[in-house]
Parts: structure tokens; C-alpha cells; sequence
């Protein structure tokens, strides 16, 4: 029998997909069969009582979880999250439900050794109950109490060798797509330069002085598999700069039919023959691209790097040679101005290791953003405040068409003394004697 | 005066109205430093325990160790 009993969560389980609720009450029953025999840190029953203060806040439509506190393992500023229940008489279980944020490997390549120890640290000192993962990406550990924390940083540092994740104003846990791992779109090593600038930014992960939280995503390609573009303060996000390389026969070959459109992806029902004209040349955005019946042409100069031709005929169709990635800065979800999709401020960046001209630029934003933005300001919004312009001049970046946005709507332009020759002092004399009064 | 005691006599100065501040309540204090160098004062005091950090989840702010409501005001004891 339930310790709770929770009608309202239970409709929940009717549905066709997998639930969170069936997932917590396996979990409980788990925890009080306790059939390894555990000597469990935290309340046994904090998983029942997880339930319970759900099922009230769906009956009352209002939260029961306070958030923020001091909690924290020793001389971090983030990983840990405290999580307090406003109700502990009546869920003393999930009193403190504190979380855990711990850093997830590259592209999340799990070795099952490393699911275990983790699931027995977290079975011992936490409710057992994960999410994998958070949005940013991260292991998410959900619910323990303070005495546990330095007992859990110390297993997972010192056992399992990985890290806390970031929260609160710092760098978030940074997070990269497989890329070249599996991926024959990848224009450059995500995991690598993921790893490098994990490793190279550990105080920004771990000591927190920026306005507010920032995110670096790395995507191989512009598919997007981690949409760096949407999601991340920092977004690198491959490319490349010569031409989408074809092989005429096997784009013939699709035409044909001989090979499936998508590598056989729509194949669940029958769409028709393949019809190159209608589903990839004219679905090119920039319209850069012409079928004659028996050759594919494509203007590099007006490619957009969107990928449908190539994600369509991966066989026919390949990323070019010269390869690299764009940086784009400044997307964020909506909490002050609205949610917004990144603005490109470099266009191709080499990616070589050690990232030095990456690191270059992320340096310059992060001086100007810990400068000049606000208190919980992202640094797009600190962009928007403060105009695109400033960031291409914090950046000694060169503005050039591709940041413009839209035609300027105020006529005047101020120059700065530096951009005028000689700047603004006159030889009044020299004046005169051209210019008579 | 000593860096950290500007910021200690700044956060003692205040605690009568609060107990945490952002970040940017610290570089304040010095016109003259960067932020970097501002952090690295901050995380100083963190480690020798006069500071600690107070993190809501999306923000951090920092308070004197022991200031505020702590965790055994929660029950957590």
C-alpha cells in the first residue's frame, strides 16, 4: 500500500508514454525491498514522499518546494542545489531534497561500469532517483540532505574520477554533440574542444563571478544536435568554407531510386518517388541550387549551410574539406526580454588545438559581460542593452554585412575621434588660411 | 586597509539590512580591479571559511559565513 495516495498522479500513468510516475514508484518499492541490504543515508521513503508532495500540489496548483541555499561541497560555487519542501511535517521524506549537478562525459559515452558506480553512490546517499539528463546536459542527482554532500564529492572526485556540473552565476557544464566520433557531418573534434575548455575553465565552472549563468555548446555541424544556436550564451557551430562536394553518379542514383532519401528515415510510409525538384532544389533557403535532369549545381557563394540537400542524399552530398566553425553569441530562454536564437559574430574560426583564437574570443566577452552586465543579465541581453556594435568593438571584431540585422532606422553616425584622420584637433591658423571669416 | 578587510567591513557595514550579495556588490568596491582579481580576493576568503557562497541555482551570491538563514532554520540539524 502507498504511503500517499495519489489519484491525480496515477491518471498520469494511462497515457502511451513511458512516466515519470511509474518511474518513482518502482523506485520506492525498490528502496523498501531493499534487496542489496544498503544501510540508506537518507530517508527510505523519500521517494513516497516525493509522490505525495506532488499529488498535493496538483490538487492545491501550487508549489511546496522552496529553492536556494547555502548548501554546497567546500569551496565550490555551484554543483549543488538546495531543495527544501515546505511542507516536512507532512513529507519529513523530502524535507531536504537537495540536488546534485555532476558533469556528464563527452557527447555522453557511458562506460555501463561508471552507470553502476554512480547508481550505487546515489542508492547510499541520495533517494536513487536521476535524471539523465538536465537540460544543460548534466547527470542530474535529485534529492539529498546536507551531511551527504562532501561524502558524495568525495566518491565521485576520488573514485569515479569526474566532477561537479556548474549552477548558480558561473560557466554551466558545457556540453558537445558525438561529432566525429560517429558523424560524417562533423566539421571539427566537439568532444575535444569541449573537453579542453571544460578543463581550461574549471574556475569559471567552479567559482562563480559572472552576472549570471553561461552556457558553451559545441555542435559539429549545423544540424545542431545540441542547439548550441538556441540554447548556449556561446555557440561553435561547424562549417565549412569551399563547396558542398557531390558525386553526380549517386545523386543520379537517387533520382533513380537505387538509394532512399534521409538513408531511408521516412520510410514508415509511402510518399511517392523521389521528386529531387520539389524536396531538395526548391526547399534550398537560399536557392542556391539547380537539377537539369542530370547534373546538381550548387552556388557556394550563396549557400546557407543549412544541410537539408545534404541530410536528404548523405551518399551524394558531403561537407566540404576547408573546415572550421562560426561562433555565435548571445541565445538565451525567455526570463528578462524573450527568448533569443544566437547572432553570428564570427562566421569560420580554424579549430585547431589548443583553441587559442576561440578561447581569445570567449575571454573578451566574458571581460566585457563581468564589467558591464547587469545582476542575473545574460549576455545577450547585455548585447541587446548595449548594441551588437559594442560587441564587435569589445571583440575587436570588424563589423561587416553578415552582423547586420536590418536596415539602421536612426540616419545620424557619430564617429569616434579614432576613426577620424587626425582625430578631432585642428590647426586653427592652417584653417584660417584657407577659410576666410 | 587590506583588501579583504574592505570587503569584510563592507558586508559587516550591511548586515543589519542584508546578508547576500551579487558579485558585481564586490567589484564595486574596487574601481581600480578587475573583476578577475576581485574573484580571486573572494575566493580567498571563501577558502579560509569567513565567506560562503549562496546559491539559489541560476544565481550565486556570497554572504558572511554563518549571516542569513542558515541551514538548521530549515530543520536541518
Amino acid at each position: 500500500m502507498a504511503k500517499h495516495a495519489t489519484p491525480l498522479l496515477d491518471q498520469l500513468e494511462s497515457g502511451p508514454w513511458p512516466s515519470f510516475v511509474s518511474d518513482i514508484k518502482q523506485e520506492a518499492a525498490n528502496r523498501a525491498a531493499n534487496p542489496k541490504g544498503l544501510d540508506y543515508q537518507i530517508p527510505v521513503d523519500c521517494p513516497e514522499d516525493l509522490l505525495g508532495v506532488l499529488e498535493l500540489s496538483y490538487e492545491e496548483k501550487e508549489t511546496h518546494w522552496k529553492h536556494g541555499g547555502i548548501v554546497g561541497v567546500f569551496g565550490y560555487g555551484g554543483g549543488v542545489i538546495g531543495r527544501y519542501c515546505d511542507q516536512p511535517e507532512k513529507f519529513p521524506g523530502v524535507a531536504h531534497f537537495h540536488t546534485v549537478r555532476v558533469a556528464q562525459p563527452a557527447a555522453k559515452y557511458y562506460h555501463s561500469k561508471f552507470l553502476r558506480d554512480l547508481c550505487d553512490i546515489w542508492d547510499l546517499r541520495g533517494s536513487g532517483l536521476t535524471n539523465m539528463h538536465g537540460s544543460t546536459g548534466d547527470i542530474v542527482l535529485l534529492g539529498t540532505q546536507t551531511p551527504q554532500l562532501e561524502e558524495i564529492f568525495h566518491e565521485l572526485t576520488h573514485k569515479m574520477n569526474v566532477d561537479l556540473g556548474g549552477s548558480g552565476s558561473n560557466l554551466r557544464t558545457p556540453e558537445a554533440c558525438l561529432g566525429q566520433s560517429r558523424c560524417e557531418y562533423a566539421c571539427y573534434n566537439t568532444q575535444d574542444m569541449c573537453y579542453q575548455l571544460t578543463m581550461d575553465y574549471q574556475d569559471e565552472l567552479h567559482r562563480p563571478a559572472f552576472p549570471y549563468k553561461f552556457k558553451f555548446k559545441f555542435d559539429g555541424c549545423p544540424n545542431g544536435c545540441v542547439c548550441a544556436m538556441a540554447r548556449s550564451d556561446f555557440a561553435v557551430v561547424g562549417t565549412w568554407k569551399d563547396d558542398i562536394k557531390i558525386d553526380q553518379d549517386a545523386v543520379k542514383a537517387y533520382v533513380g531510386g537505387e538509394f532512399k532519401p534521409n538513408a531511408g528515415a521516412h520510410s514508415g510510409r509511402d510518399w511517392g518517388k523521389f521528386d529531387i525538384q520539389k524536396e531538395v532544389v526548391d526547399l534550398c533557403p537560399s536557392k542556391c541550387m539547380s537539377w537539369d535532369g542530370s547534373k546538381l549545381s550548387i552556388k557556394t557563394a550563396d549557400c546557407v549551410r543549412c544541410m537539408h540537400c545534404i541530410n536528404t542524399m548523405p551518399r551524394a552530398l558531403h561537407i566540404g574539406d576547408e573546415r572550421g566553425a562560426s561562433i555565435l553569441v548571445g541565445a538565451k530562454a525567455p526570463v528578462v526580454d524573450g527568448a533569443q536564437m544566437g547572432s553570428l559574430l564570427v562566421p569560420f574560426i580554424s579549430c585547431e588545438a589548443p583553441y587559442d583564437d576561440v578561447k581569445e574570443v570567449i575571454e573578451k566577452i566574458w571581460d566585457w559581460w563581468m564589467e558591464e552586465g547587469k545582476n542575473r543579465e545574460r549576455v545577450g541581453e547585455t548585447m541587446k542593452r548595449l548594441s551588437f556594435q559594442k560587441l564587435l568593438e569589445v571583440t575587436d571584431t570588424e563589423a561587416a554585412a553578415y552582423h547586420v540585422k536590418e536596415p539602421r532606422s536612426n540616419p545620424y553616425i557619430f564617429f569616434k575621434e579614432e576613426e577620424v584622420p587626425g582625430g578631432w584637433d585642428r590647426d586653427l591658423a592652417a584653417y584660417r588660411s584657407r577659410h576666410q571669416r | 586597509m587590506a583588501d579583504k578587510d574592505v570587503i569584510i567591513d563592507f558586508l559587516k557595514s550591511k548586515s543589519a539590512a542584508k546578508s547576500k550579495f551579487y558579485f558585481k556588490d564586490f567589484t564595486d568596491l574596487f574601481p581600480d580591479k578587475g573583476p578577475r582579481e576581485v574573484k580571486k580576493l573572494l575566493t580567498q576568503l571563501v577558502n579560509e571559511e569567513v565567506l560562503e557562497f549562496w546559491s539559489s541555482g541560476s544565481t550565486t551570491m556570497y554572504g558572511l559565513k554563518g549571516a542569513g538563514k542558515q541551514s538548521h532554520a530549515e530543520g536541518e540539524d
